[in-house]
């Protein structure tokens, strides 16, 4: 008997909570319409930079005819991965993309690490900014310059390096924009010059962000600098560090298209050693045309990338719940 | 103690001399080359300390200075309007993102941050712009595409807002009867104006630089920005006159021009205001990294 009373009461209440909360956010829509409008230029154009392409990726399973249309194309299923899978270039490329950023990740983080902790120990403030200016000047520059920059060095006839392995070392000249083999390492050095400083400095931001009294404890506690910065500084800027590699590993199979494609200057004798999927991506699209296969490749490092975005981020999740990203 | 001190303090200067040395010689190398004289770069190569000094690199390139100055022009347009632009839309997305009770405030954001998750690849972007939106050889392909905001951006202006902004300041507006547009102009721009410099910085650098949205949406010469340009001569040097000129004076031009040191002369003359500019600007750009480092 109670209880049949008591179940229209709840019902009725809940019901009016619910008109309650629909009111009330109506109200709060009508409070912040003008907010909300603010927001409707970046919406939009996110929806047509990120989103339509997004719908694009069907171009993938097609058979692109440009007379059809996207939609009229004929439906290819797997063929185009099928044939980008089966040539070996699928592999190769996926290798040079992977092997590049995993160099530059650890080898970046190494000097930038480096450069963060020595640049903290410089008490002068005006000769640190120096330092600190001087090593983000190659981080503002395009990768055209940078392309004119190392073709002074290595170009064949006039470059800096021959002529100084010929003056010092008697070596013949060296014809580096023939020769794939160099590419390896000429990239890796290029793209620590590039971004080194870029990094250290964020490093050193959030070394400078530690509160001093644990150095002063430290200090009179009698540790070591050494160890000051093993157990103190590391473990304090860690989660910056996890952060920032999370982001490169989560973009692994990505590449800076300008390093691989403005530095070598799109040289074909390189391609072995210099081709990324997104290079490979721009040419077969621009070069041979070949849409589907170029469409394909882009859609499996999307999908691979995204992939690789939740496993890097479920992994610090379970390590550390607020290093995350999402 | 202290002299272990002096010569560890010595050897992290000797350190960083070596690190600014190598920051700034191949800039300093490309600037020598273009004031070297052409038949000494034939003799002894690219040099730090050339044997002779000439500007016949910079006299050519002045000489005809209409294909420069175009490619100046349309950088320079699409820099201008859109950093504006691109600031406007990045500040006007990330402030109501900042208030605590917008409705739809999760919904936007995870529209904004998927966008740096997954992406439909290049192709569908490119043909996005050149099928549906017909951008092939306009300026605004080098302004909207891919340049305009920065989901990144947005997330550290919010960022800055939610953080120092007071919401009892806008509260305080409001019952004085400010309406929301008035607020944001006249108290959160206003009060915001280290986040703006710094990303108005970094959307001004995005657009100097650019030549990724030239080489694939333009392919006429008049329309090509600077970048864009000293790509195109670095791989084909006879490009800067023959495109400008007719081809009985390009010949011409062709025989007398010096090859390796132009290059380089247009190098300098492409990058030169970034370097000139880069004294003023490199404190806020500085602290907008450091900014962005500050996980929000």
């Amino acid at each position: 008997m109670k209880a049949a009373e008591t179940a229209p009461l709840l019902n009725k209440s809940a019901h009016q909570a619910v008109a309650k909360k629909q009111s009330q956010f109506i109200r709060s829509l009508k409070k912040y319409k003008l907010l909300l409008l603010m927001t409707l230029p970046g919406v939009v154009y996110l929806f047509i930079n990120n989103y339509i392409p997004m719908y694009g990726v069907i171009l993938a399973f097609k058979d692109l005819n440009y007379a059809k249309g996207i939609w009229g194309s004929d439906w290819v299923g797997l063929d185009n991965f099928k044939f980008l899978f089966n040539s070996d270039t699928a592999y190769v490329i996926t290798r040079n993309t992977f092997l590049y950023n995993f160099a530059f990740i650890i080898l970046n983080l190494v000097l930038a690490l480096f450069v963060a902790l020595t640049i903290n120990e410089i008490k002068d403030k005006v000769i640190s900014r120096f330092y600190q200016s001087t090593f983000l000047l190659p981080h503002i520059i395009s990768m055209v310059v940078v392309a004119y920059l190392v073709y002074s060095f290595l170009n064949a006839e006039s470059g800096l390096v021959n002529r100084l392995l010929a003056k010092w070392f008697h070596v013949d000249p060296i014809s580096w924009y023939s020769e794939a083999g160099y590419w390896p390492y000429i990239l890796i050095i290029v793209n620590a010059w590039k971004n080194v400083g870029y990094l250290s400095i964020i490093y050193f931001a959030s070394i400078i962000g530690i509160d001093k009294e644990f150095y002063e404890a430290a200090t009179i506690d009698g540790a070591s600098k050494w160890k000051q910065m093993t157990r103190i500084t590391l473990p304090l800027i860690a989660p910056i560090i996890t952060t920032m590699t999370l982001l490169s590993v989560s973009g692994i199979l990505r590449s800076d298209f300008g390093l691989f494609y403005q530095v070598p200057m799109n040289t074909g004798a390189l391609i072995p050693t210099t081709n990324t999927i997104d290079t490979f991506v721009y040419r077969a699209m621009v070069s041979s045309g070949d849409i589907g296969m170029s469409a394909a490749a882009g859609f499996y490092q999307s999908a691979a990338c995204f992939v690789l975005i939740l496993v890097a981020n479920w992994a610090v999740r379970r390590i550390n719940k607020q290093d995350a990203l999402f | 103690m202290q002299r272990k001190n002096i010569l560890n303090t010595s050897m992290i200067h000797l350190f960083f001399w070596i690190f600014t040395i190598v920051s700034l010689v191949p800039f300093a190398l490309i600037f020598m080359v273009s004031i070297t004289d052409e038949d000494s770069i034939a003799a002894n190569g690219y040099s730090l300390f050339p044997n002779k000094i000439s500007f016949a690199a910079y006299s050519f390139l002045f000489n005809d200075f209409s294909e420069i100055a175009r490619a100046y022009g349309v950088t320079i347009i699409a820099t201008v309007v859109g950093t504006t632009v691109s600031l406007l839309i990045t500040a006007l997305f990330a402030y109501p993102l900042s208030r605590q009770g917008l409705p739809f405030r999760r919904t936007l954001s995870f529209y904004i941050f998927f966008t740096m998750l997954f992406s439909g690849g290049m192709v569908p972007w490119y043909m996005t712009y050149v099928n549906m939106f017909d951008m092939k050889n306009t300026l605004i392909s080098m302004i909207v595409p891919n340049l305009l905001l920065s989901a990144f951006n947005v997330l550290l202006m919010r960022s800055f807002f939610a953080n120092s902004i007071p919401e009892s300041v806008i509260e305080s507006a409001t019952i004085d009867g400010a309406s929301e547009i008035k607020i944001f102009f006249k108290i959160v721009v206003p009060l915001s104006l280290p986040i703006m410099a710094t990303i108005g910085l970094f959307n001004t650098l995005s657009y100097w630089n650019d030549w990724y949205n030239c080489m694939l949406f333009i392919d006429k010469a008049e329309l090509y920005n600077i970048q864009y340009l000293m790509t195109k001569t670095l791989t084909n040097i006879q490009y800067l006159i023959m495109k400008s000129s007719s081809s009985a004076q390009a010949g011409d031009l062709l025989a007398k021009m010096p090859r390796e040191t132009v290059r380089m002369a247009l190098a300098i003359v492409g990058i030169a205001p970034l370097l000139f500019a880069y004294p003023f600007f490199q404190k806020y750009y500085i602290s907008g990294i450091t900014s962005g480092a500050v996980k929000g």
